[in-house]
């Protein structure tokens, strides 16, 4: 065991997973700087540059590629620099990678992983900044996996890599060095699908996922410094969303507040917002409240701090639905 | 060089199975029986079948959303290819593709898609897949004139070139992306050019003319196969019929089409494997009944299938 960030975490998955020969990474930059954020680092030099490729600056070809070497039997991980930098390659996503399997009733699959660093955090405003998970989310046939730690970064990634089904795997800006804690050393596989209770309570279910962990995980010891038990649910997947943890949770909390940083309107809390509403309805004890971003252009980093839900703000809506 | 007389006889087969078809889609279209959209490939068979006969079974193509041809002409069955496009459950995409998205993937096809230039960086990762395990086999991504003015396209012929791919780019210019002539979309004549920026050989041949496409082809094969990497081949050719089966072509007059329906890449095949003394007419005249009997039984097959049954919707949306 050694202590690693969210970034050193998805290195080290990344190496292991390389032992494969039929793993390769494909990006811009991957190779020789390892990357914008440096997840990369290292890769190159250790399993050569036809393994872990440079590409041209070309979302659209380099996930179109990353297809094509998953449909004939590769396992390819492509990088997209950010989130904003990912839609040129939309259309290779939705209308192609998402859709051959049903196309070609499993004649032809695309176990790719696609990594995409997302939202605030460098406040160089929007495509740098965004957090628009929900197009993602949206598209049959693709699993959508978000880290908030460096513990179940490595495991996700690597559970992303084997998964026979493409994955869109958010890497939260914001978290990639924010702390460090015990990685295991050996290959673990954190299970796609699946929802962590990071703390168990009895008033008010707060979800969220990503870099709004760490502000979740705060406002919750401030509401219990307040006699407010919270219990805090990270996602950790949004596709396949694990809808059996969050009603349970409802169910016996009564209260829920989704929290994203993502615009407000159609964003994942919504969906959220919906499961329990159609299946737990009558175990609420006030209204299903949502903490998000604006439903404006990400702001520039002066600015950033009032676009990004702070711990406040989720604290005040939690202690909003006590008072139901 | 000419191909031995089997396999000459065997591409006029093909085209004129290719063309039958494409005569009973048009017609079961516009008789409500297929639903969606039908876009015909007649007038291009010859770069079809000239370039799918000088590929292995292993080769791979990706095709487009004017695809009949070549999944024909790789050697799909038309029995299951018509089933497709009538939706049924024993087409090769079980309905779930239809006209646009056809690929008999059991022959090598990598599936037929709608957006146009869309296929190409596909191809490219398939033949990087090929390189990586040092695998003999080559990826042919065919698009239309138009698809060339997609980002797509020059993405994989700047990636195919930087990264020595075993890619063909077979570039069918049939003169339109939908009512856009290409030279209103595209300034320059001669499309075979843009494979100098990327560094690549650019080859154009008569795309009316299935020998010279085969030849070309062949070549370009080779190169690819040779880890020499990839060729961009322009067929240069014309849409006979509308952009989809029943379109009011109004951007296009009549007389346009009568003059470049002179040169109908089936009649041009005939006459010189008549002349040519590879078969006789009434040899051809056998194919052409052959192939007439092959689509009516393949219409007959489809007809008596079963549709898809909703229950499996969910079926083949992940593993």
């Amino acid at each position: 065991m050694a202590e690693r960030t969210m970034a050193q975490a998805l290195n080290a998955a990344l190496a292991e997973a390389l032992e494969d020969p039929s793993v390769m990474l494909l990006g811009e930059d991957v190779g020789t700087t390892g990357g914008v954020f440096r997840v990369t680092d290292g890769l190159q030099k250790r399993f050569g540059s036809d393994r872990v490729v440079d590409t041209p600056v070309a979302e659209s070809g380099i996930v179109g590629a990353a297809f094509g070497l998953a449909v004939a039997g590769m396992k390819p991980i492509a990088e997209m620099q950010f989130m904003g930098f990912s839609y040129p390659a939309y259309d290779q996503i939705v209308n192609h990678v998402s859709r051959i399997r049903n196309r070609s009733r499993h004649r032809f699959t695309a176990p790719l992983v696609i990594r995409i660093p997302y939202g605030g955090g460098i406040g160089a405003a929007e495509h740098h900044s965004e957090s628009l998970e929900a197009i993602y989310a949206h598209v049959p046939g693709l699993k959508v996996v978000v880290p908030s730690r460096p513990i179940d970064a490595k495991g996700l990634l690597t559970a992303a890599i084997a998964d026979p089904d493409p994955v869109i795997f958010l890497e939260p800006i914001r978290a990639y060095r924010a702390v460090k804690e015990e990685v295991p050393d050996e290959v673990y596989e954190t299970p796609i699908g699946v929802a962590s209770i990071e703390r168990v309570g009895s008033d008010v279910t707060l979800i969220a996922y990503g870099a709004m962990m760490k502000e979740t995980r705060q406002a919750a010891e401030l509401l219990a410094a307040n006699g407010v038990d919270a219990e805090v649910i990270d996602l950790r997947t949004l596709v396949p969303l694990d809808t059996e943890t969050i009603l349970a949770s409802v169910e016996h909390t009564g209260r829920v507040v989704a929290i994203h940083e993502a615009p407000r309107t159609a964003g994942f809390g919504a969906e959220i917002a919906a499961v329990v509403a159609e299946k737990a309805l009558y175990s609420l004890k006030s209204p299903i409240a949502r903490v998000t971003g604006w439903d404006i252009v990400v702001p520039l980093r002066r600015a950033e701090k009032h676009y990004t839900p702070g711990v406040d703000r989720i604290v005040n809506v939690a202690m909003r639905t006590m008072e139901a | 060089m000419a191909p031995d007389t089997a396999t000459q006889i065997k591409m006029y087969r093909q085209m004129a199975l290719i063309r039958e078809f494409e005569l009973a889609a048009m017609d079961l279209f516009k008789r409500g029986q297929i639903k969606g959209a039908v876009h015909p490939s007649i007038g291009q068979e010859a770069s079809a079948v000239g370039v799918c006969m000088a590929l292995d079974h292993d080769d791979l193509i990706v095709g487009t959303h004017r695809s009949h041809g070549h999944n024909l002409a790789k050697g799909a069955s038309p029995e299951r290819m018509m089933a497709e496009i009538l939706g049924k459950d024993t087409g090769y995409c079980k309905g779930r593709g239809g006209s646009m998205h056809i690929a008999a993937f059991d022959t090598g096809s990598l599936g037929a898609l709608g957006v146009v230039g869309a296929g190409n960086p596909l191809a490219v990762g398939a033949a990087l897949a090929f390189q990586m395990r040092g695998e003999r086999r080559v990826a042919v991504p065919f698009t239309g004139d138009a698809g060339t003015n997609t980002g797509s396209w020059h993405e994989s012929l700047n990636m195919a070139s930087v990264w020595n791919l075993p890619v063909v780019f077979v570039l069918e210019d049939n003169k339109y992306g939908v009512s856009t002539h290409i030279r209103d979309s595209t300034n320059i004549d001669d499309l075979s050019i843009r494979a100098q920026s990327y560094g690549i050989p650019g080859v154009l041949v008569n795309g009316f003319d299935v020998l010279a496409v085969y030849e070309a082809a062949t070549e370009a094969v080779a190169r690819a196969r040779a880890g020499k990497g990839p060729t961009l081949l322009v067929a240069e050719a014309y849409r006979f019929e509308g952009h989809y089966a029943g379109e009011p072509e109004v951007y296009r007059e009549r007389s346009e089409v009568a003059e470049h329906r002179k040169h109908d890449p089936l009649t041009h095949f005939r006459r010189v494997l008549v002349d040519t003394g590879v078969a006789s007419s009434e040899e051809l005249d056998d194919v052409d009944s052959a192939a007439k009997d092959e689509i009516s039984a393949a219409i007959e097959f489809a007809k008596a299938s079963p549709d898809p049954d909703p229950s499996t919707a969910m079926d083949y949306i992940y593993a």
